[in-house]
Protein backbone atom coordinates (compact mmCIF):
# COMPACT_ATOMS: atom_id res chain seq x y z
CA UNK A 1 0.00 0.00 0.00
CA UNK A 2 1.10 3.76 -0.98
CA UNK A 3 0.58 6.27 2.07
CA UNK A 4 0.35 9.52 -0.03
CA UNK A 5 2.48 10.89 2.42
CA UNK A 6 4.90 8.36 3.83
CA UNK A 7 5.17 6.38 0.46
CA UNK A 8 4.99 2.11 -0.04
CA UNK A 9 4.99 0.56 3.74
CA UNK A 10 3.63 -2.74 4.21
CA UNK A 11 -0.12 -3.80 4.55
CA UNK A 12 0.52 -4.65 8.43
CA UNK A 13 0.50 -0.50 8.92
CA UNK A 14 -2.79 0.17 7.78
CA UNK A 15 -5.93 -0.11 8.84
CA UNK A 16 -9.21 -0.18 6.73
CA UNK A 17 -11.84 2.67 7.71
CA UNK A 18 -14.27 1.03 5.45
CA UNK A 19 -16.59 2.14 2.01
CA UNK A 20 -16.94 6.29 1.48
CA UNK A 21 -19.91 7.01 2.69
CA UNK A 22 -21.86 9.93 2.08
CA UNK A 23 -23.89 10.65 5.73
CA UNK A 24 -27.62 11.81 5.68
CA UNK A 25 -28.32 14.39 7.67
CA UNK A 26 -29.45 12.97 11.10
CA UNK A 27 -31.97 15.71 11.83
CA UNK A 28 -33.33 15.37 8.81
CA UNK A 29 -33.24 12.18 7.94
CA UNK A 30 -36.39 9.35 8.28
CA UNK A 31 -35.50 5.70 10.13
CA UNK A 32 -35.52 3.65 7.40
CA UNK A 33 -32.82 6.07 5.69
CA UNK A 34 -30.89 6.34 8.90
CA UNK A 35 -30.83 2.55 9.47
CA UNK A 36 -29.68 1.78 5.97
CA UNK A 37 -27.05 4.31 6.51
CA UNK A 38 -25.91 2.59 9.82
CA UNK A 39 -26.30 -0.57 8.36
CA UNK A 40 -26.96 -1.63 5.26
CA UNK A 41 -23.55 -2.06 2.79
CA UNK A 42 -22.63 -2.33 -0.66
CA UNK A 43 -20.91 -5.84 -0.05
CA UNK A 44 -20.94 -6.56 -4.25
CA UNK A 45 -17.09 -6.82 -5.42
CA UNK A 46 -16.02 -3.85 -7.48
CA UNK A 47 -13.56 -1.08 -7.51
CA UNK A 48 -14.40 0.61 -3.92
CA UNK A 49 -13.14 4.19 -2.25
CA UNK A 50 -12.44 3.27 1.15
CA UNK A 51 -10.68 4.62 4.18
CA UNK A 52 -7.65 3.54 5.36
CA UNK A 53 -5.25 4.79 8.04
CA UNK A 54 -1.43 4.11 8.20
CA UNK A 55 -1.18 3.69 11.79
CA UNK A 56 2.94 4.62 12.64
CA UNK A 57 1.91 8.39 11.25
CA UNK A 58 -1.81 8.57 11.80
CA UNK A 59 -2.46 9.58 8.22
CA UNK A 60 -5.95 8.93 6.93
CA UNK A 61 -6.34 8.48 3.39
CA UNK A 62 -8.40 7.18 0.54
CA UNK A 63 -7.48 3.70 -1.55
CA UNK A 64 -9.53 2.93 -4.72
CA UNK A 65 -9.20 -0.70 -4.03
CA UNK A 66 -10.71 -3.80 -6.31
CA UNK A 67 -12.61 -6.10 -3.79
CA UNK A 68 -12.57 -9.04 -5.82
CA UNK A 69 -8.79 -9.17 -6.36
CA UNK A 70 -7.73 -7.07 -3.37
CA UNK A 71 -5.79 -4.22 -6.09
CA UNK A 72 -5.06 -1.35 -4.98
CA UNK A 73 -5.25 1.28 -8.03
CA UNK A 74 -4.77 4.46 -6.56
CA UNK A 75 -4.07 6.05 -3.31
CA UNK A 76 -4.72 10.27 -2.03
CA UNK A 77 -5.62 12.42 -0.01
CA UNK A 78 -9.40 13.30 1.05
CA UNK A 79 -10.74 16.15 -1.03
CA UNK A 80 -13.99 17.48 0.57
CA UNK A 81 -16.57 17.00 -1.89
CA UNK A 82 -15.52 13.62 -2.72
CA UNK A 83 -18.26 11.12 -2.83
CA UNK A 84 -18.75 7.28 -3.57
CA UNK B 1 -24.00 -51.20 10.57
CA UNK B 2 -21.32 -53.51 11.35
CA UNK B 3 -23.61 -56.22 8.77
CA UNK B 4 -23.48 -53.81 6.50
CA UNK B 5 -19.91 -53.28 6.16
CA UNK B 6 -19.85 -57.30 6.68
CA UNK B 7 -21.95 -57.51 3.38
CA UNK B 8 -20.02 -54.99 1.05
CA UNK B 9 -16.88 -56.50 2.41
CA UNK B 10 -17.76 -59.57 0.83
CA UNK B 11 -19.70 -58.27 -2.33
CA UNK B 12 -18.31 -58.82 -5.46
CA UNK B 13 -20.11 -55.53 -6.66
CA UNK B 14 -17.35 -52.61 -5.77
CA UNK B 15 -17.57 -49.92 -5.33
CA UNK B 16 -21.06 -49.03 -4.02
CA UNK B 17 -23.48 -46.68 -6.08
CA UNK B 18 -22.07 -43.03 -6.59
CA UNK B 19 -23.32 -41.34 -3.66
CA UNK B 20 -25.44 -38.68 -6.25
CA UNK B 21 -27.12 -39.14 -9.23
CA UNK B 22 -26.20 -36.64 -12.20
CA UNK B 23 -28.79 -34.52 -13.94
CA UNK B 24 -27.90 -33.91 -17.47
CA UNK B 25 -30.67 -31.93 -17.84
CA UNK B 26 -32.46 -28.91 -16.43
CA UNK B 27 -36.48 -29.40 -15.83
CA UNK B 28 -38.15 -26.78 -17.38
CA UNK B 29 -39.73 -25.64 -13.26
CA UNK B 30 -39.39 -26.53 -10.03
CA UNK B 31 -41.23 -25.97 -6.86
CA UNK B 32 -38.60 -24.74 -5.03
CA UNK B 33 -35.15 -23.92 -6.45
CA UNK B 34 -32.09 -23.62 -4.16
CA UNK B 35 -29.02 -21.96 -4.61
CA UNK B 36 -26.27 -22.88 -2.85
CA UNK B 37 -25.02 -26.87 -2.99
CA UNK B 38 -23.57 -26.72 1.38
CA UNK B 39 -24.44 -28.12 4.25
CA UNK B 40 -27.08 -25.43 4.38
CA UNK B 41 -28.74 -25.87 0.79
CA UNK B 42 -28.63 -29.78 1.05
CA UNK B 43 -30.11 -29.34 4.46
CA UNK B 44 -33.21 -27.50 3.37
CA UNK B 45 -33.60 -29.93 0.50
CA UNK B 46 -33.35 -32.86 2.37
CA UNK B 47 -36.04 -31.69 4.95
CA UNK B 48 -38.27 -30.62 2.66
CA UNK B 49 -38.53 -33.87 1.05
CA UNK B 50 -38.30 -35.93 4.04
CA UNK B 51 -40.92 -33.60 6.36
CA UNK B 52 -42.71 -31.48 4.06
CA UNK B 53 -43.67 -33.62 0.83
CA UNK B 54 -41.97 -31.21 -1.71
CA UNK B 55 -39.60 -33.19 -3.72
CA UNK B 56 -39.77 -31.34 -6.91
CA UNK B 57 -36.20 -29.52 -6.08
CA UNK B 58 -33.34 -28.37 -7.53
CA UNK B 59 -29.91 -27.30 -5.53
CA UNK B 60 -28.09 -25.63 -7.86
CA UNK B 61 -24.09 -25.28 -6.92
CA UNK B 62 -21.68 -23.06 -9.06
CA UNK B 63 -18.97 -25.02 -8.00
CA UNK B 64 -18.62 -28.74 -6.48
CA UNK B 65 -20.85 -29.97 -3.54
CA UNK B 66 -20.14 -28.60 -0.37
CA UNK B 67 -16.60 -26.93 -1.59
CA UNK B 68 -17.51 -23.62 -0.05
CA UNK B 69 -17.44 -22.88 3.64
CA UNK B 70 -18.75 -26.28 4.54
CA UNK B 71 -15.26 -27.83 3.77
CA UNK B 72 -13.37 -24.66 4.81
CA UNK B 73 -14.68 -24.32 8.51
CA UNK B 74 -13.21 -25.57 11.63
CA UNK B 75 -15.72 -28.30 12.35
CA UNK B 76 -16.62 -26.65 15.91
CA UNK B 77 -20.30 -27.87 17.31
CA UNK B 78 -21.72 -25.74 19.93
CA UNK B 79 -24.38 -24.18 21.69
CA UNK B 80 -22.89 -21.92 24.22
CA UNK B 81 -24.54 -18.27 22.60
CA UNK B 82 -25.28 -15.56 25.00
CA UNK B 83 -28.78 -14.56 23.61
CA UNK B 84 -32.06 -16.69 24.23
CA UNK B 85 -33.00 -16.94 20.68
CA UNK B 86 -29.06 -18.16 19.38
CA UNK B 87 -28.87 -20.26 22.67
CA UNK B 88 -32.52 -21.82 21.57
CA UNK B 89 -31.27 -22.13 18.12
CA UNK B 90 -28.17 -23.53 18.39
CA UNK B 91 -29.22 -26.15 21.17
CA UNK B 92 -31.64 -27.77 19.02
CA UNK B 93 -28.86 -27.86 16.49
CA UNK B 94 -26.22 -29.93 18.85
CA UNK B 95 -29.25 -32.36 19.37
CA UNK B 96 -30.09 -33.19 15.70
CA UNK B 97 -26.53 -33.64 15.20
CA UNK B 98 -25.98 -36.27 17.86
CA UNK B 99 -28.58 -38.48 15.48
CA UNK B 100 -27.51 -37.44 12.26
CA UNK B 101 -25.13 -40.55 11.64
CA UNK B 102 -28.08 -42.45 12.35
CA UNK B 103 -30.51 -40.77 10.54
CA UNK B 104 -28.08 -40.76 7.16
CA UNK B 105 -26.50 -44.08 7.42
CA UNK B 106 -23.05 -42.44 7.44
CA UNK B 107 -20.24 -41.90 9.62
CA UNK B 108 -19.88 -38.22 10.21
CA UNK B 109 -17.29 -38.83 12.89
CA UNK B 110 -19.08 -36.66 15.59
CA UNK B 111 -17.31 -36.52 18.20
CA UNK B 112 -18.18 -34.91 21.81
CA UNK B 113 -14.96 -33.51 23.40
CA UNK B 114 -15.82 -30.40 25.31
CA UNK B 115 -15.45 -27.28 24.45
CA UNK B 116 -13.12 -24.60 26.54
CA UNK B 117 -13.73 -20.78 26.06
CA UNK B 118 -10.69 -19.36 28.10
CA UNK B 119 -10.78 -16.05 30.00
CA UNK B 120 -7.32 -14.01 30.49
CA UNK B 121 -9.31 -10.94 31.77
CA UNK B 122 -11.39 -10.84 34.43
CA UNK B 123 -14.13 -8.65 31.72
CA UNK B 124 -13.90 -11.81 29.81
CA UNK B 125 -14.55 -14.05 32.72
CA UNK B 126 -17.95 -11.90 33.27
CA UNK B 127 -19.00 -12.97 29.73
CA UNK B 128 -18.16 -16.20 30.52
CA UNK B 129 -20.90 -16.57 33.49
CA UNK B 130 -23.26 -14.35 31.96
CA UNK B 131 -23.30 -17.04 28.97
CA UNK B 132 -23.25 -19.94 31.12
CA UNK B 133 -26.63 -18.72 33.42
CA UNK B 134 -28.02 -17.92 30.20
CA UNK B 135 -27.14 -21.43 28.76
CA UNK B 136 -28.11 -22.79 32.09
CA UNK B 137 -31.81 -21.11 31.85
CA UNK B 138 -32.15 -22.89 28.77
CA UNK B 139 -30.87 -26.36 30.03
CA UNK B 140 -27.59 -25.96 28.07
CA UNK B 141 -24.76 -27.59 29.90
CA UNK B 142 -22.63 -24.97 29.95
CA UNK B 143 -20.19 -23.89 33.28
CA UNK B 144 -17.66 -20.90 34.15
CA UNK B 145 -14.95 -22.72 35.66
CA UNK B 146 -11.58 -21.70 37.24
CA UNK B 147 -8.06 -21.64 36.51
CA UNK B 148 -7.23 -24.81 38.54
CA UNK B 149 -10.37 -26.70 36.37
CA UNK B 150 -8.60 -25.63 33.34
CA UNK B 151 -4.94 -26.84 34.30
CA UNK B 152 -6.02 -30.12 35.26
CA UNK B 153 -8.30 -30.57 32.22
CA UNK B 154 -5.55 -29.28 29.80
CA UNK B 155 -2.40 -30.10 31.58
CA UNK B 156 -0.12 -29.79 28.80
CA UNK B 157 -0.85 -26.02 28.26
CA UNK B 158 0.76 -23.40 29.30
CA UNK B 159 -2.10 -21.70 32.04
CA UNK B 160 0.50 -17.89 31.92
CA UNK B 161 -0.07 -18.11 28.01
CA UNK B 162 3.95 -17.23 27.51
CA UNK B 163 3.24 -15.00 30.42
CA UNK B 164 1.44 -12.46 28.95
CA UNK B 165 -2.45 -13.90 29.06
CA UNK B 166 -2.64 -16.34 32.05
CA UNK B 167 -5.82 -17.80 32.29
CA UNK B 168 -8.20 -16.69 34.57
CA UNK B 169 -10.76 -19.11 34.00
CA UNK B 170 -13.21 -20.45 31.31
CA UNK B 171 -16.49 -20.96 29.92
CA UNK B 172 -16.60 -25.03 29.91
CA UNK B 173 -19.38 -26.27 27.49
CA UNK B 174 -19.36 -30.02 27.94
CA UNK B 175 -21.55 -30.87 24.70
CA UNK B 176 -19.30 -29.28 22.60
CA UNK B 177 -18.35 -31.25 19.87
CA UNK B 178 -16.48 -31.85 16.18
CA UNK B 179 -17.69 -34.18 13.35
CA UNK B 180 -16.46 -34.81 9.61
CA UNK B 181 -18.02 -31.90 7.78
CA UNK B 182 -17.59 -32.88 4.22
CA UNK B 183 -19.61 -35.88 5.24
CA UNK B 184 -22.23 -33.59 6.39
CA UNK B 185 -22.82 -32.73 2.81
CA UNK B 186 -22.81 -35.92 1.49
CA UNK B 187 -25.06 -37.21 3.60
CA UNK B 188 -27.80 -34.88 3.63
CA UNK B 189 -27.13 -34.49 -0.16
CA UNK B 190 -27.62 -38.59 -0.30
CA UNK B 191 -30.92 -38.22 1.67
CA UNK B 192 -32.37 -35.34 -0.61
CA UNK B 193 -31.43 -37.17 -3.70
CA UNK B 194 -32.83 -40.42 -3.20
CA UNK B 195 -36.17 -38.50 -2.14
CA UNK B 196 -35.88 -36.88 -5.78
CA UNK B 197 -34.04 -33.49 -5.14
CA UNK B 198 -32.29 -32.54 -8.13
CA UNK B 199 -28.65 -31.54 -7.70
CA UNK B 200 -27.40 -30.21 -10.28
CA UNK B 201 -23.53 -28.98 -9.99
CA UNK B 202 -21.42 -26.59 -11.94
CA UNK B 203 -24.33 -24.57 -12.51
CA UNK B 204 -24.15 -21.10 -11.69
CA UNK B 205 -26.73 -18.61 -11.25
CA UNK B 206 -26.62 -15.08 -13.42
CA UNK B 207 -29.84 -13.50 -12.85
CA UNK B 208 -32.86 -14.33 -10.40
CA UNK B 209 -36.38 -13.20 -12.80
CA UNK B 210 -39.11 -11.08 -10.94
CA UNK B 211 -42.68 -10.04 -11.67
CA UNK B 212 -44.98 -7.07 -9.88
CA UNK B 213 -48.40 -7.24 -10.54
CA UNK B 214 -48.61 -4.40 -7.93
CA UNK B 215 -48.40 -5.93 -4.72
CA UNK B 216 -44.79 -5.79 -4.82
CA UNK B 217 -41.71 -7.75 -6.87
CA UNK B 218 -42.12 -11.79 -6.49
CA UNK B 219 -39.45 -14.67 -7.98
CA UNK B 220 -41.12 -15.70 -11.29
CA UNK B 221 -37.63 -17.76 -12.53
CA UNK B 222 -33.73 -18.47 -12.46
CA UNK B 223 -31.91 -17.74 -15.21
CA UNK B 224 -28.89 -20.15 -15.03
CA UNK B 225 -25.79 -20.90 -17.47
CA UNK B 226 -27.63 -23.69 -18.12
CA UNK B 227 -30.78 -22.42 -19.02
CA UNK B 228 -34.14 -20.81 -17.50
CA UNK B 229 -35.62 -22.54 -14.97
CA UNK B 230 -39.27 -21.26 -13.98
CA UNK B 231 -39.89 -21.38 -9.47
CA UNK B 232 -41.64 -19.24 -7.48
CA UNK B 233 -39.50 -20.29 -4.41
CA UNK B 234 -36.09 -19.61 -4.08
CA UNK B 235 -34.02 -20.09 -1.35
CA UNK B 236 -30.60 -18.66 -1.14
CA UNK B 237 -28.15 -20.15 0.52
CA UNK B 238 -24.82 -19.13 -0.40
CA UNK B 239 -23.03 -17.70 2.52
CA UNK B 240 -19.85 -15.59 0.58
CA UNK B 241 -21.71 -14.71 -2.13
CA UNK B 242 -25.24 -13.59 -0.44
CA UNK B 243 -24.40 -9.93 -1.58
CA UNK B 244 -24.48 -11.00 -4.94
CA UNK B 245 -27.58 -12.61 -4.68
CA UNK B 246 -29.23 -10.16 -3.16
CA UNK B 247 -27.85 -7.20 -5.90
CA UNK B 248 -30.10 -9.78 -8.28
CA UNK B 249 -33.17 -9.48 -5.99
CA UNK B 250 -32.65 -5.50 -5.55
CA UNK B 251 -32.15 -6.12 -1.79
CA UNK B 252 -29.61 -4.11 0.60
CA UNK B 253 -28.47 -5.80 3.36
CA UNK B 254 -25.85 -4.92 6.31
CA UNK B 255 -23.85 -8.33 5.01
CA UNK B 256 -19.80 -7.92 4.75
CA UNK B 257 -17.54 -10.20 3.36
CA UNK B 258 -14.25 -10.83 5.03
CA UNK B 259 -11.83 -13.64 4.32
CA UNK B 260 -11.87 -16.00 7.56
CA UNK B 261 -8.47 -18.56 7.10
CA UNK B 262 -7.47 -21.70 8.86
CA UNK B 263 -5.03 -24.27 8.25
CA UNK B 264 -4.05 -27.68 9.95
CA UNK B 265 -0.73 -29.44 11.10
CA UNK B 266 0.38 -32.43 9.77
CA UNK B 267 -0.82 -35.25 12.10
CA UNK B 268 0.57 -35.82 15.70
CA UNK B 269 -0.34 -38.83 17.96
CA UNK B 270 -3.91 -37.64 19.93
CA UNK B 271 -2.81 -35.31 23.18
CA UNK B 272 -5.74 -32.83 23.21
CA UNK B 273 -9.54 -34.18 23.50
CA UNK B 274 -11.29 -30.87 24.61
CA UNK B 275 -11.70 -28.12 21.86
CA UNK B 276 -9.93 -25.05 22.99
CA UNK B 277 -10.85 -21.70 22.46
CA UNK B 278 -9.48 -18.01 23.09
CA UNK B 279 -11.03 -14.88 22.09
CA UNK B 280 -7.64 -12.85 23.73
CA UNK B 281 -5.38 -14.84 21.71
CA UNK B 282 -7.60 -14.86 18.44
CA UNK B 283 -7.44 -19.26 18.32
CA UNK B 284 -9.91 -21.94 18.19
CA UNK B 285 -8.25 -25.39 18.49
CA UNK B 286 -9.04 -29.28 17.89
CA UNK B 287 -7.72 -32.00 17.20
CA UNK B 288 -9.56 -34.40 14.23
CA UNK B 289 -9.70 -38.04 14.01
CA UNK B 290 -6.59 -37.80 11.80
CA UNK B 291 -4.36 -36.37 14.37
CA UNK B 292 -4.40 -33.20 12.70
CA UNK B 293 -4.60 -29.70 14.69
CA UNK B 294 -7.57 -27.73 13.41
CA UNK B 295 -6.83 -24.47 13.86
CA UNK B 296 -8.44 -21.11 13.03
CA UNK B 297 -8.27 -17.59 14.17
CA UNK B 298 -10.06 -14.00 13.50
CA UNK B 299 -10.87 -12.80 10.43
CA UNK B 300 -8.83 -10.79 7.55
CA UNK B 301 -9.34 -6.92 8.34
CA UNK B 302 -10.84 -5.95 5.54
CA UNK B 303 -13.28 -6.58 2.55
CA UNK B 304 -11.93 -9.04 0.29
CA UNK B 305 -13.96 -11.22 -2.29
CA UNK B 306 -11.01 -13.97 -2.54
CA UNK B 307 -10.06 -17.85 -1.20
CA UNK B 308 -6.09 -16.40 -0.91
CA UNK B 309 -3.91 -17.48 2.05
CA UNK B 310 -1.90 -15.47 3.16
CA UNK B 311 1.69 -16.04 5.28
CA UNK B 312 0.28 -12.89 8.26
CA UNK B 313 -2.35 -15.10 9.01
CA UNK B 314 -0.05 -18.47 9.43
CA UNK B 315 2.89 -16.82 11.25
CA UNK B 316 0.41 -14.60 13.87
CA UNK B 317 -1.30 -18.22 14.39
CA UNK B 318 0.95 -20.06 14.64
CA UNK B 319 2.46 -17.75 17.21
CA UNK B 320 -0.08 -17.72 19.42
CA UNK B 321 -0.51 -21.23 19.33
CA UNK B 322 3.05 -21.58 20.64
CA UNK B 323 2.30 -19.28 23.65
CA UNK B 324 -0.16 -22.03 24.41
CA UNK B 325 1.62 -24.81 24.00
CA UNK B 326 5.14 -24.39 23.16
CA UNK B 327 5.87 -28.32 22.70
CA UNK B 328 4.38 -27.44 19.62
CA UNK B 329 7.25 -25.50 18.00
CA UNK B 330 8.68 -28.58 16.24
CA UNK B 331 5.38 -29.43 14.45
CA UNK B 332 4.78 -28.45 10.75
CA UNK B 333 1.81 -27.14 9.23
CA UNK B 334 0.38 -29.07 6.66
CA UNK B 335 -2.21 -27.25 4.83
CA UNK B 336 -3.68 -23.40 5.23
CA UNK B 337 -7.05 -22.13 3.26
CA UNK B 338 -9.86 -19.56 3.46
CA UNK B 339 -13.28 -19.14 3.27
CA UNK B 340 -15.82 -15.93 2.72
CA UNK B 341 -17.39 -14.72 5.77
CA UNK B 342 -21.02 -13.25 5.43
CA UNK B 343 -20.56 -11.45 8.65
CA UNK B 344 -23.42 -9.36 9.99
CA UNK B 345 -23.28 -6.19 12.09
CA UNK B 346 -24.94 -7.99 15.55
CA UNK B 347 -22.78 -11.49 14.62
CA UNK B 348 -26.25 -13.07 14.44
CA UNK B 349 -27.17 -15.12 10.89
CA UNK B 350 -30.22 -13.31 8.58
CA UNK B 351 -32.90 -15.80 7.76
CA UNK B 352 -36.38 -16.20 6.41
CA UNK B 353 -38.69 -14.14 4.38
CA UNK B 354 -37.37 -10.55 2.52
CA UNK B 355 -39.66 -7.96 1.07
CA UNK B 356 -39.19 -10.44 -2.83
CA UNK B 357 -41.99 -12.40 -2.45
CA UNK B 358 -40.78 -16.35 -2.53
CA UNK B 359 -37.41 -15.18 -2.19
CA UNK B 360 -35.86 -16.72 1.11
CA UNK B 361 -32.77 -16.13 3.07
CA UNK B 362 -30.36 -18.58 4.53
CA UNK B 363 -27.43 -15.70 5.40
CA UNK B 364 -25.62 -14.07 7.98
CA UNK B 365 -23.52 -17.17 8.55
CA UNK B 366 -20.12 -15.47 8.84
CA UNK B 367 -18.18 -17.45 10.93
CA UNK B 368 -20.85 -19.34 13.17
CA UNK B 369 -22.12 -21.25 10.03
CA UNK B 370 -21.72 -25.54 10.27
CA UNK B 371 -22.76 -26.42 13.44
CA UNK B 372 -26.20 -24.70 12.79
CA UNK B 373 -26.31 -26.89 9.33
CA UNK B 374 -29.39 -29.09 10.77
CA UNK B 375 -31.28 -26.97 12.82
CA UNK B 376 -31.26 -24.23 9.61
CA UNK B 377 -32.14 -27.12 6.93
CA UNK B 378 -35.12 -27.62 9.08
CA UNK B 379 -36.33 -24.74 10.18
CA UNK B 380 -35.62 -22.98 6.48
CA UNK B 381 -37.53 -25.98 5.10
CA UNK B 382 -40.38 -24.93 7.31
CA UNK B 383 -40.37 -21.36 6.56
CA UNK B 384 -39.82 -21.90 2.67
CA UNK B 385 -42.70 -24.84 2.60
CA UNK B 386 -45.45 -22.70 4.43
CA UNK B 387 -44.12 -19.03 3.66
CA UNK B 388 -43.70 -18.31 6.96
CA UNK B 389 -40.78 -18.23 9.23
CA UNK B 390 -40.19 -21.03 11.88
CA UNK B 391 -40.94 -19.81 15.31
CA UNK B 392 -36.73 -20.47 16.17
CA UNK B 393 -35.43 -18.05 13.83
CA UNK B 394 -38.07 -15.28 14.46
CA UNK B 395 -35.18 -12.79 15.65
CA UNK B 396 -33.08 -13.23 12.69
CA UNK B 397 -35.01 -11.74 10.03
CA UNK B 398 -33.51 -9.66 7.83
CA UNK B 399 -35.62 -6.12 9.16
CA UNK B 400 -34.62 -6.28 12.27
CA UNK B 401 -32.02 -3.64 11.05
CA UNK B 402 -34.58 -1.22 9.92
CA UNK B 403 -36.54 -1.90 13.38
CA UNK B 404 -33.37 -1.10 15.08
CA UNK B 405 -33.55 -4.65 17.21
CA UNK B 406 -30.35 -6.49 17.03
CA UNK B 407 -29.62 -9.74 18.37
CA UNK B 408 -26.60 -8.98 19.72
CA UNK B 409 -24.43 -12.04 19.34
CA UNK B 410 -20.50 -11.08 19.36
CA UNK B 411 -20.32 -11.82 23.04
CA UNK B 412 -20.30 -15.96 22.00
CA UNK B 413 -18.03 -15.32 18.90
CA UNK B 414 -15.75 -17.61 19.88
CA UNK B 415 -12.53 -15.07 18.45
CA UNK B 416 -13.03 -11.28 19.14
CA UNK B 417 -13.39 -10.27 15.95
Amino acid sequence: MTCPVNGARAISEFVCGGELRAMPDPDTASDATWSDYVFNRNSVPAVKREWWCHTPSGVWFIAERDTATDAIQRTYLYEAGLTT
Amino acid sequence: MPVRLLKFALSRKHPEARMFTRHEQLQPSYDVVIIGGGGHGLAAAYYLARDHGIRNVAVLEKGYLGGGNTARNTTIIRSNYLTPEGVRFYDESVRLWQDLSTDFDLNLFYSTRGHFTLAHTDAAMRTMRWRAEVNKHFGVASEAVDAQAVREALPMMDITCGGHAPVVGALYHAPGAIARHDAVAWGYGRGADRRGVEIHQNTEVFAIELEDKGSGPAVVGVITNRGRIATRKVLCAVAGSTPRLLNMVGLRSPIYIHPLQAMVSEPIKPWLDPIVVSASLHVYVSQSARGELVMGASLDPYELHSTRSTLDFAESLAAHMLDMFPFLSDVKVNRQWAGMADMTPDFAPIMGLTPVRGFYLDSGWGTWGFKATPVCGKTMSYTVARDEPHPLIQGFSLDRFGRYALTGEKGAASVGH
